[in-house]
């Protein structure tokens, strides 16, 4: 898959198609790949790849690279490619400024999960048919990839494309046996008192770094409220527990009906907090109130948060759950 | 009923749209209606004028409850600004449950300008709910506690 | 030198528990490590190094400095200070360390940071020898030796024993605490520990990075290098490589009107994030990277410029495992050094 699209990137390049190229740059240990820009089928040929570790979502960069002058190409996972259908739907993306290749993937791989399986002093990592062989300082070890996949590829909701120019491999099907809300669910079906010790020992480990709402494609606000000293909420570490949840609550609401679902903000998370399920429980409310919708499938369709009937439910409708 | 200075009286925050709701408190006072002083009203242009952050930073500052009082839904003095208002705090709502913060602790009530009646009682209602709750614990900032 | 068998580590920590505070690495219930306070059953982790630095015992992310009550035109300032009690952190690495040797640079230059020395003055530290370190630790580099943590008592885990050497006045007083527990032994083992340490040094993919070409002399020819843009292409903007960091320092100091009064806090900055040392004329860095320049050119050029050639990075690893688009010092180091060669 990478010499396809290492070839294909080269051939746009130099016949003028695209000026540049968003992929994956390799690292110095295999798993720290890095976004990045190539303008050159040098540089492609030099440090383009694409394996188990290009967990990271390339369509935010679209923001800032789209506006350059000429095509820029941009290589997009089935998950990725809704998150860019959801930026060029708030016109946050010019669509006639990119050139989308669709790749294919079959999940992508989490080095934290792989230390977590006691592996340490990674030095590098192979994969063939879906077995990662992992040689580090203390020797090698194998382990099946379906278990150290990123909690979004584990809990992929399909492996077919929103949008694309130009696909590369093959297309893939929607995940039939895909039980994302599950873990929402159980939460749901604990007592609030349950809940709220839950979430407080996830939240509590926030260091307010700011990562997911960097990283997420659906956070592109100029100035987040955040950053904002004239907003009156603007935090830069939390100085009380309030203020963790403050800002993951208002977080989640504010990319509510325009998040994809694409688990970048879990993945990034360098305290491990399980940030999807927030927005999950925000897409699971949506999909039983006012019907199922996913961000970024279609151009067309009003967000469920600037729409609504006049037959909505009350909001009475939440304190009246589980009474029956 | 027997008053005394320890029992706990919560801080209620009303957001009242500007156009029937805030109007009704208004009827509710000129009707000498009697409702408890510890709702503050803050007037707003239209309910969908409340954003989540307003409902947090209310909790964060020491309130106890929080009431959102509109337009009933199709009286819109904006023709549709009560019906965001409503799908918005319903998925608030549902969010601050789902964090396992008390949902009694929020409201949303459709008040006319022509009913006092139903104001008074709504916020005498809320607030012997908010009551049997004690105080916010689980939303409030420590630095804020007097 | 001391030692006391694994399986007694159980008993140390409650008896240093008894006389004062103490804070182990343990693992949350996500799988990270952290440092927490130790109780009864609280098990020390398998993991090489914590999320986030010991640097948070003496320079926490958020801290009160001051209060003001305001009662109708009055105005009264209150003292929120704390005297800190004594406490003891266990198995420290190395990298950390010497971070708070970085950090006394900053904290403990004249004018003194007394919130901070109060809590240094209180605090004595266990390190601990890494057996196994990651692909990923380059303490090295910075003269560090992991076979050798320093702080007040140094130790060794090795063969089902822990040996303990102290190193400073703190170190003896807490090895007298804990005397009971603790027989007297020979410095072998823990010269064998550090020989097998050494060997795996050696073995480290970053065992070949140096500082060469980096240091205070420096500043022309890498503020200017045509690299940076290339480097901070992709970074977010977030401050993860900051506040995982056990040497960034940055702070900013900040007003929270509590609706009855006025509390200053201090909390964790990053050079990293938009509003950062913004004053009213705007800010000085406009875009992401001179931020990102910033950050590594104050650990590789303009601290060790004003400390005496001393680097403001200990090579522990953690921005490399924790940077969302694993761009890091490393890189960074390499990549501006490149070609020089």
């Amino acid at each position: 898959m990478q010499e396809i699209m290492k070839k294909r990137a080269s051939e746009l390049l130099l016949d003028g198609t695209v000026s540049r190229v968003i992929g994956w740059k390799a690292g110095d240990f295999v798993y720290d790949i890095t976004p990045a820009v190539f303008e050159s089928a040098e540089e492609i040929e030099k440090d383009f790849v694409y394996t188990a570790f290009c967990g990271a979502n390339l369509s935010k960069y679209l923001v800032k690279e789209s506006k350059k002058p000429g095509k820029t190409l941009v290589f997009l996972k089935p998950c990725d490619s809704y998150s860019f259908a959801q930026l060029v739907k708030e016109h946050r993306v010019n669509r006639d400024s990119v050139y989308a290749v669709a790749v294919e993937c079959r999940g992508k791989a989490d080095v934290d999960k792989i230390r977590d399986c006691g592996v340490k002093g990674i030095c590098g990592i192979s994969e063939e048919n879906g077995t990662l062989t992992v040689d580090t300082v203390y020797g090698d070890k194998t382990l099946p990839l379906s278990e150290v996949m990123l909690e979004k590829c584990a809990s992929c909701k399909t492996r077919k494309h929103a949008v694309y120019d130009e696909l590369l491999g093959e297309e893939g099907e929607e995940v039939a046996d895909c039980d994302r809300f599950g873990k929402v669910r159980e939460l749901e079906s604990m007592t609030p008192e349950e809940r709220y010790e839950f979430w407080r020992g996830e939240l509590s480990r926030c260091i307010r770094c700011n990562a997911c709402r960097n990283v997420c494609p659906a956070c592109t606000c100029e100035k987040c409220v955040f950053d904002n000293d004239n907003s009156g909420i603007a935090q830069k570490a939390a100085a009380d527990s309030f203020e963790e949840n403050m800002f993951h609550i208002i977080r989640a609401f504010h990319v509510a009906g325009r998040c994809t679902d694409c688990g970048e903000c879990t993945r990034v998370c360098p305290q491990k907090i399980p940030l999807h399920l927030l927005n999950r429980k925000f897409i699971k409310d949506i999909n039983e109130l006012y019907g199922d919708y996913q961000a970024g499938a279609d151009p067309d369709t009003r967000p469920p948060l600037t729409d609504f009937r006049t037959t909505d439910a009350e909001p009475s409708i939440v304190y009246r759950r589980g009474e029956k | 009923m027997q008053v005394n200075n320890t029992e706990f009286k919560p801080k209620i925050v009303a957001f009242c749209c500007n156009w029937c709701s805030y109007a009704g408190a208004d009827l509710a006072g000129t009707n000498r209606l009697q409702y408890p002083a510890d709702v503050k009203i803050i007037r707003v242009p239209c309910s969908c004028r409340v954003n989540p952050i307003f409902i947090l930073r209310a909790f964060q500052r020491g309130a106890d409850g929080v009431i959102l009082c509109g337009c009933h839904p199709g009286d819109c003095h904006y023709t549709t600004g009560n019906y965001y208002a409503r799908r918005r705090m319903t998925l608030l709502f549902s969010m601050l449950d789902y964090l396992g913060i008390e949902k009694e602790r929020t409201r949303v009530e459709w008040v006319s300008a022509a009913e006092g009646a139903k104001f008074a009682a709504t916020m005498n209602e809320f607030v012997q709910t908010v009551t049997k709750l004690g105080r916010n614990r689980k939303l409030e900032d420590l630095r804020c506690r007097k | 030198m001391y030692r006391i068998p694994e399986q007694n580590l159980d008993r140390l920590f409650s008896l240093t528990a008894e006389k004062s505070k103490l804070y182990i690495p343990a693992d949350t219930a996500a799988g990270t490590a952290q440092f927490m306070p130790w109780k009864e059953g609280l098990k020390l982790t398998d993991a090489h190094n914590t999320v986030r630095s010991a640097k948070d015992f003496f320079f926490p992310q958020t801290e009160n400095l001051v209060g003001f009550r305001v009662e109708g035109k009055s105005i009264e300032v209150i003292d929120v200070r704390e005297e800190t009690e004594d406490f003891v952190v266990f198995g420290v690495r190395a990298c950390d360390v010497r971070s708070f040797s970085i950090l006394d640079k900053v904290f403990l230059a004249d004018p003194v940071d007394t919130y901070y020395k109060n809590r240094r003055e209180h605090g004595t530290i266990l390190s601990l020898a890494c057996n196994m370190p990651e692909e990923t630790c380059f303490c090295g580099t910075f003269g560090i030796d992991c076979a050798a943590p320093g702080g007040d008592v140094q130790m060794w885990q090795t063969d089902g024993w822990f040996y303990l050497e102290p190193l400073t006045e703190k170190g003896n007083a807490y090895i007298d605490t804990v005397s009971s527990l603790l027989e007297e032994c020979g410095g072998e083992a823990a010269a064998e520990c550090r020989r097998a340490i050494d060997a795996v040094k050696k073995k480290l993919p970053l065992a070949g990075l140096t500082t060469e070409g980096f240091g205070g002399d420096k500043m022309a020819e890498l503020f200017d290098s045509e690299k940076w843009g290339e480097l901070a292409e992709a970074c977010l903007g977030c401050g993860t490589c900051t506040f995982v960091c056990p040497t960034c320092q940055c702070y900013d100091i900040r007003d929270f009107n509590t609706g009855h009064g006025i509390s200053r806090f201090r909390c964790w900055d990053s050079c990293m994030y938009s509003d950062f040392t913004k004053m009213s004329a705007g800010q000085p860095r406009l875009t992401q990277l001179e931020r990102f320049r910033q950050r590594f050119m104050h650990k590789l050029v303009y601290f060790p410029a004003n400390n005496d050639g001393e680097f403001g990075c200990v090579g522990c690893g953690r921005c490399l495992s924790k940077c969302p688009i694993s761009m890091n010092i490393v890189k960074v180091m390499k990549n501006l050094t490149e070609g020089d060669q």
